[in-house]
């Protein structure tokens, strides 16, 4: 399988999984200090998917996002600093402060929000797949959305409006096994696989785990491909865990304590990537320790901007409702 | 003399100059081609009222039927508007705003504010306002109100064929989402449309009719139940301006202003619910900027606080008319 990576490309993958890792980490130590306002959702233990799908995205393809946002803004290419000083609520971040952690959004990479609703995103992309289609510009649109939002009728309605409309549109349900604090086994008794409700709108569904980032990348860069060659939607659903709670502050009540420690230590997407890499020979450890100390300096550097960063000024309350009234 | 069109075909006739002069605007929504997926002809409908009939043969795929799943096509809209399209959905009742709403009050109306100023969302979402019809409690309903009580959107319930098509193109080349909300009993009104493409500011009322003694506001069906009534008052010599606000969100809030300063006097008539409405919200912004021009107390026009009834006795009961109109005329002028 990793015959066909080439290095630069591994490094790249590892790169984008650690900046997620280290950001989110660090998101949860200052939150936990009180520096940062409002609700955030951490998406750390997710990383394998938001990379390996957006790897195959251009700058032009669309993807929409949900409450745990941080990990597909990073993989669509949303600058660090920005987001952090979006998340400190300043005048320099992403959305100038007006949208914070849950509705960061950079529409010029693609990226056309986080969003506080559970399954709104799926109705938008199929926008993004019918701009891409009626303007012929070979773009495809990806929506990510949780177990939870899976069972929101707005996710059925898109998935099954794309296949009306034939759009080129991927459906990326990240399965981390709850919604909030509740198991699919109980919200969804009868499906086996959520990737099985593909069946429902007749699109292809296939099932990964989300610890391995390369059956992400290669099942989604089937479905990709097949969107852009203007073969059709289809469904991928991604199953793993989170480490954190659903919001910063859930004391995770609903799981075993060591849970998350034994997953770390085991089948950690950053662990089992670095282990097959270096084990095939193609990438160093020196190398990928060389890329945590970077994304670690580039990560503190975002939270030293950000605190530093002036808030917006009260006029910004005003501005920006409309384009013009 | 201009050539007179129905309010419909005023729709249609935007619809098509629109389509005709910019790609990137396509219209969407249930059956507003009709006849997909079956043995008959394509544009079997045009709509469920025939509004956008024929165009599907000028327009072809730009004109899309939808699966009755409203939350997903006019999120697409949405979404469409957001990467650089200037989509139209149908939304065929207003009633229907109940299964949709996220997507208009949560996404279009505050991408904008929520990504600090950096998209634009130029959706239009054309839907059927109003009673009169016999449609009962779910297909009835004036709910302009409820856009125009969220900031972000743009809402426009126009009175005339002539008014209908200008507003619709400036809301179609607006930047803003906007909803263009279309009383049913006015599709077959006729009135003079100029020809070719004009456009008519949002929020700039109309003086439908100059007045002196009172004032009445008036929306959509509602502006021609006041006329009746004005008509009627005139024999009396009492002279009602009539002002049409055109668009309720922007207000135009001034000249509103300017002519209860100049009459003293204000009657609003709305077939919205009166709680929370456009009569409640015409009337407070009223008497907190104009309190000493008024001589007598503001009177509101407005269905009883229940459902549309169905049946036609009760039906009829419940809808503002114009000896409704006439009666609060009288009791602002204390006759």
């Amino acid at each position: 399988m990793l015959k066909k990576w080439q290095k630069k490309d591994l490094l790249k993958a590892y790169r984008t999984m650690r900046e997620i890792r280290e950001f989110e980490e660090r998101v949860h130590i200052e939150f936990a200090a009180g520096g940062i306002p409002g609700f955030v959702h951490l998406y750390a233990g997710e990383e394998a998917c938001a990379t390996g799908v957006c790897m195959h995205l251009k700058a032009n393809d669309k993807i929409a996002s949900t409450h745990r946002g941080h990990g597909h803004c990073i993989a669509k290419g949303v600058d660090i600093n920005g987001m952090m000083a979006e998340i400190y609520g300043k005048k320099t971040g992403t959305c100038g402060g007006k949208g914070g952690s849950m509705h960061i959004a950079d529409l010029d990479k693609g990226m056309m929000g986080a969003n506080g609703i559970v399954g709104a995103g799926p109705p938008l992309i199929c926008g993004a797949g019918l701009a891409a289609k009626t303007k012929g510009s070979g773009g495809v649109g990806v929506a990510f959305f949780g177990d939870g939002g899976s069972n929101q009728g707005t996710v059925f309605e898109a998935m099954n409006l794309s296949m009306a409309w034939q759009l080129p549109c991927v459906f990326v349900v990240e399965n981390n096994g709850f919604a909030e604090s509740t198991s699919p086994k109980y919200t969804a008794p009868g499906v086996t696989n959520l990737s099985d409700r593909a069946k429902g709108v007749g699109m292809p569904g296939v099932t990964v785990d989300g610890f391995d980032f390369f059956a992400v990348h290669e099942a989604a860069g089937e479905m990709i491909d097949r969107a852009r060659k203007g073969q059709g939607p289809s469904l991928l659903e991604v199953k793993f865990t989170r480490y954190f709670g659903h919001f910063e502050g859930d004391a995770m009540t609903y799981r075993p304590k060591d849970e998350v420690k034994k997953i770390r230590q085991t089948v950690d997407c950053l662990l089992q990537f670095r282990n097959k890499v270096t084990s095939a020979g193609m990438v160093t450890d020196a190398e990928l320790d060389a890329v945590d100390r970077e994304v670690k300096a580039l990560v503190e550097e975002s939270v030293v901007q950000a605190k530093a960063a002036p808030n917006p000024p009260l006029s910004d309350l005003l501005t920006d409702v409309y384009v013009s009234y | 003399m201009i050539r007179k069109l129905s309010y419909s075909q005023a729709i249609n006739e935007a619809l098509a100059l629109e389509m005709e002069r910019d790609s990137s605007v396509v219209v969407m929504g249930e059956d507003v081609c009709g006849g997909r997926g079956t043995d008959e002809p394509l544009d079997a409908w045009g709509g469920v009222l025939g509004v956008t009939k024929g165009l599907y043969a000028k327009f072809g795929d730009r004109v899309m039927d939808t699966p009755i799943s409203e939350s997903a096509f006019i999120g697409a809209a949405i979404g469409a508007a957001a990467c650089g399209m200037r989509p139209v959905a149908e939304l065929m009742f207003i009633d229907f705003l109940g299964v949709c709403l996220d997507q208009i009050a949560n996404q279009a109306a505050k991408f904008r504010y929520m990504f600090g100023g950096k998209a634009e969302t130029p959706v239009v979402i054309r839907t059927m306002i109003g009673g009169g019809f016999r449609a009962a409690a779910q297909h009835s309903q004036c709910w302009y109100p409820i856009f125009t009580h969220i900031p972000g959107l743009k809402v426009v319930v126009p009175s005339s064929p002539q008014d209908a098509k200008g507003l619709l193109i400036t809301a179609i080349r607006d930047n803003d989402p906007v909803i263009f909300c279309e009383h049913k009993a006015l599709y077959g009104i006729k009135g003079e449309v100029p020809e070719g493409s004009y456009t008519i500011p949002f929020g700039q009322a109309n003086i439908v009719r100059p007045g002196k003694d009172v004032t009445i506001v008036a929306l959509g069906l509602m502006v021609h139940k006041a006329t009746q009534a004005a008509t009627a008052l005139a024999k009396d010599g009492i002279e009602c301006e009539i002002v049409d606000p055109r668009t309720t969100s922007p207000l135009d809030t001034a000249k509103i202003l300017e002519s209860v300063r100049k009459t003293g006097r204000l009657v609003v008539v709305d077939e919205a619910s009166g709680r929370c409405g456009m009569a409640a919200d015409i009337s407070a912004m009223v008497a907190q900027q104009a309190f000493a021009s008024l001589k007598a107390q503001i009177e509101m026009v407005t269905p009883p606080f229940t459902p549309p009834p169905f049946s036609p006795v009760l039906e009829d009961a419940y809808l503002p008319d114009a000896e409704k109109v006439q009666a609060a005329v009288k009791a602002v002028l204390g006759t």
